[in-house]
């Protein structure tokens, strides 16, 4: 019998005459390819291709190349899809995955292009001009309450019918990732950045560590199926509380945080024991119908003072009467994943097959809500692949209130997108418990590097509003006139209310 | 729009009646809107009651929920409605009727004693403190209940239970009792008992098939020594609920304990 059918995916290269010999790629690497005898001798088979030990190398000697194995041509039985059988057929188990959707389906947000002011109303310079990114997230009055000030004009009245708002400088928060999938120090980072930058960063279904206590003003906690960590101190600390029916990578399952990662540290945050698994169910079994939905949102509230509470639903094929629901259900926001969006660990078959994109359903959720009057009820957070500023604005033309970042987030931090975060060998220190590895992240460095991120798509951001005209965000806000798109056909133009470039 | 908006936006504030006799507040919950009987529980805890008497409950939610206060005693007079006790972390709440679904959600500590029946999903996500019903309950009871540490739920269940008692149960003690129901011509519990369970102990009194059962679950006689873990429980549950102990001893117990505290750890192939 063969070991196994599957061939190395990728070949380490090694230019011997080059290397120091200093074997800092057996300590850098996390999936241990590399062994020293004399020299460093990897094992292609566990390359994972997240070129650590390449960024680390002194000499600059190794690189890593495809594994240019020649199949049998057939574009019915890819590479991958042979793999997957020979896989389940040496093991029987469900194909365990990570990272966002890899498959080739339509990109929309590279269909769509965005408008710009040419001689007829004048663009603004956003150097030199005011450009307001300013956005709140929540519930806004149907009308607002104004009063005399005294001088002959007037102002908005006490509260003015607002309820509590999240203010964010930039319409860019950081997604939902769980102590436990990632490490602390990645949390840490996220929680310093997010102050920082005057936004915020979600714990996860994983409870809040009390390093991150400081940051808590800038911290939405997350409750879950699991119930993981909440307590009435946790919901205390939060800015505001989200709900997590679902995600975009595995719309409609649980999670299982396999009992090897959950250590001392992630078990008292989490309110578990050591070594056991942590099993979320695939419902909240207190959720069966949008009533139930709306006992367990205001059952938050009561437990909370009446905070912010959101919903994070995966996009799914009925999301925009799902939104309607939740938003009537008295969410102050609803939080839309999309197909692409990224996870720890989930089935393959669920994460490549399960969920429409983020930009059919911004469109579907926030027309639904218009047409039935109740937009200005709820914000609406739009993630699952938000790759670049552009499609920021995008997203937010399409009708987001604000857009969530998780993958861009850990690419910040180093992620290389190797996929294998569910191995818990991350060489990165970003997805592992291993001290050896988290120690590789330093919070003040990854807080740096996500500053710098966000600031620069903000920047950028401005860069668009100025182009378009308009010297706030509020001003693009599903804006979809501001939208063209390229290459879609009628029907995709219908759903996302967006006509074709040149009408 | 506004008149759209749903109950608690629209609904006209009643202040309920509050009557103080130094450490006693009683507060007559006729006609009152949920949000308004919980501010005014909160409040005269605030002011330092630590005896809460509330009259004339008809299905008022979240009643103890999130009250974070040790030695106060909450009297509920009427029927508790949804959620009773969610995140309480201290008191002791007494129903003198029936309690709806939900009771205990993710509760950290404290006490619920019901004098009636209860309805489903009791003490999901609970972490800590006791839930003692009297009588049935309903489905899924007992769910993903988890224990930290010090902190290690009970809950004692008096009559019949129906399916997926326990599921998914991470830690704690669920105890059935099947002495003061309405269903005595069924089965003491339904299907699915204990499915995907991976932590805690069922205790039943009496006996259950194993097809009744989840798979990840292992079913005993509960031995002297189990007995001797669940002998201080019912003490405590029959004191609160005016039982006779030896008339619940009188029947063996059958103990369910999980396999595994991975069920699902064979289930994957990583790529």
């Amino acid at each position: 019998m063969p070991v196994s059918f599957i061939q190395p995916e990728f070949k380490v290269k090694i230019d011997y005459d080059k290397c120091h010999k200093c074997g800092r790629c057996v300590q850098q690497c996390g999936w241990g390819v590399y062994n020293f005898n004399e020299r460093p001798i990897p094992d292609d088979s566990k390359c994972r291709a997240c070129h650590r030990c390449v960024t680390y190398c002194p000499a600059r000697c190794i690189s890593i190349e495809k594994n240019q194995l020649a199949y049998r041509e057939n574009d019915n039985w890819s590479p991958a899809a042979r793999k997957a059988v020979w896989r389940q057929a040496e093991t029987g188990g469900v194909l365990l995955t990570s990272m966002g959707n890899p498959l080739p389906y339509t990109r929309i947000f590279d269909h769509l292009v965005l408008d710009a002011c040419q001689v007829t109303n004048p663009s603004i310079d956003p150097l030199r001009e005011p450009m307001e990114l300013r956005t709140f997230i929540g519930h806004k009055p149907d009308s607002v309450e104004v009063e005399a000030d005294g001088k002959g004009g007037f102002r908005l009245a006490e509260g003015a019918g607002m309820k509590n708002n999240l203010m964010l400088d930039t319409p860019i928060l950081f997604s939902p990732m769980s102590y436990g999938s990632v490490s602390l120090n990645v949390h840490k980072s996220l929680a310093m950045a997010a102050q920082r930058l005057g936004t915020f960063m979600n714990t996860g279904e994983g409870g809040l560590h009390q390093d991150l206590y400081p940051y808590q003003d800038n911290v939405i906690v997350q409750v879950a199926s699991g119930r993981f960590g909440v307590n009435q101190d946790y919901l205390n600390r939060g800015a505001a509380i989200e709900i997590k029916i679902g995600q975009g990578a595995k719309p409609g399952i649980g999670g299982h945080l396999p009992g090897e990662k959950i250590n001392k540290e992630v078990s008292s945050t989490r309110m578990i024991p050591q070594g056991t698994d942590a099993i979320s169910p695939a419902p909240h079994h207190d959720i069966y119908s949008i009533e139930d939905l709306r006992q367990l949102i205001y059952a938050l509230k009561e437990a909370s003072g009446y905070k912010p509470v959101g919903v994070k639903i995966a996009a799914v094929h009925n999301v925009a009467a799902i939104a309607s629901g939740i938003v009537r259900a008295g969410a102050d926001y609803v939080y839309l994943d999309g197909f692409k969006g990224g996870t720890g660990a989930a089935p393959q078959v669920i994460r490549d097959h399960i969920g429409i994109p983020i930009e059919i359903a911004i469109a579907a959720v926030d027309q639904r809500l218009r047409d039935e009057g109740i937009r200005n009820w709820a914000s609406v957070i739009a993630a699952g692949s938000i790759r670049s500023s552009a499609d920021v604005a995008k997203a937010i033309a399409l009708g987001a209130d604000a857009v969530a970042i998780g993958s861009a987030s850990l690419m910040a931090l180093g992620c290389h997108l190797c996929q294998s975060c569910h191995t818990g060998c991350c060489s990165w220190g970003i997805t592992t418990q291993k001290p050896e590895l988290t120690r590789r992240i330093d919070p003040e460095w990854g807080a740096e590097q996500l500053t710098n991120l966000v600031h620069a798509w903000s920047h950028e951001l401005q860069e668009i509003l100025g182009a378009l005209g308009v010297n706030a965000v509020e001003s693009l806000r599903g804006s979809r006139e501001r939208l063209r798109s390229i290459g879609l056909d009628e029907q995709m133009n219908k759903v996302l209310g967006v006509k074709p470039a040149g009408m | 729009m506004t008149q759209n908006r749903g109950v608690v936006e629209g609904y006209v504030k009643v202040a309920p009646v509050v009557v103080r006799d130094v450490e006693k507040a009683t507060i007559d919950a006729a006609g009152i809107y949920y949000k308004h009987l919980n501010e005014a529980i909160r409040e005269v805890v605030a002011d330092g009651a630590k005896h809460v008497v509330l009259e004339n409950v008809n299905g008022q939610r979240y009643l103890g929920t999130g009250v974070q206060a040790k030695g106060v005693k909450i009297d509920v007079h009427g029927t508790a409605g949804n959620d009773l006790a969610m995140f309480m972390d201290g008191p002791s709440v007494e129903i003198f009727g029936a309690a709806q679904d939900g009771v205990g959600n993710t509760m950290n500590a404290g006490t619920v004693t019901i004098h009636g029946d209860a309805g489903d999903v009791l003490g999901y996500g609970m972490r800590g403190g006791a839930v003692y019903v009297k009588g049935d309950v309903g489905y899924r009871v007992g769910i993903h209940m988890k224990a930290y540490e010090n902190l290690v739920p009970v809950m004692v269940c008096g009559g019949n239970a129906r399916d997926f008692f326990g599921e998914y149960m991470a830690g704690g003690i669920l105890v059935l009792l099947g002495m003061n129901t309405q269903f005595a011509d069924q089965p003491l519990v339904g299907s699915f008992v204990g499915a995907g369970m991976h932590g805690g102990t069922i205790y039943l009194r009496g006996t259950v098939e194993s097809w009744q059962c989840g798979k990840e679950v292992g079913i005993t006689e509960a031995t002297e020594d189990d007995m001797a873990t669940l002998k201080p429980v019912l003490a405590k549950y029959c004191e609160a609920l005016g039982m006779d102990l030896d008339e619940v001893l009188a029947v063996p117990f059958t103990k369910l304990a999980p396999f595994s505290h991975r069920p699902y750890g064979k289930m994957y192939a990583p790529m």
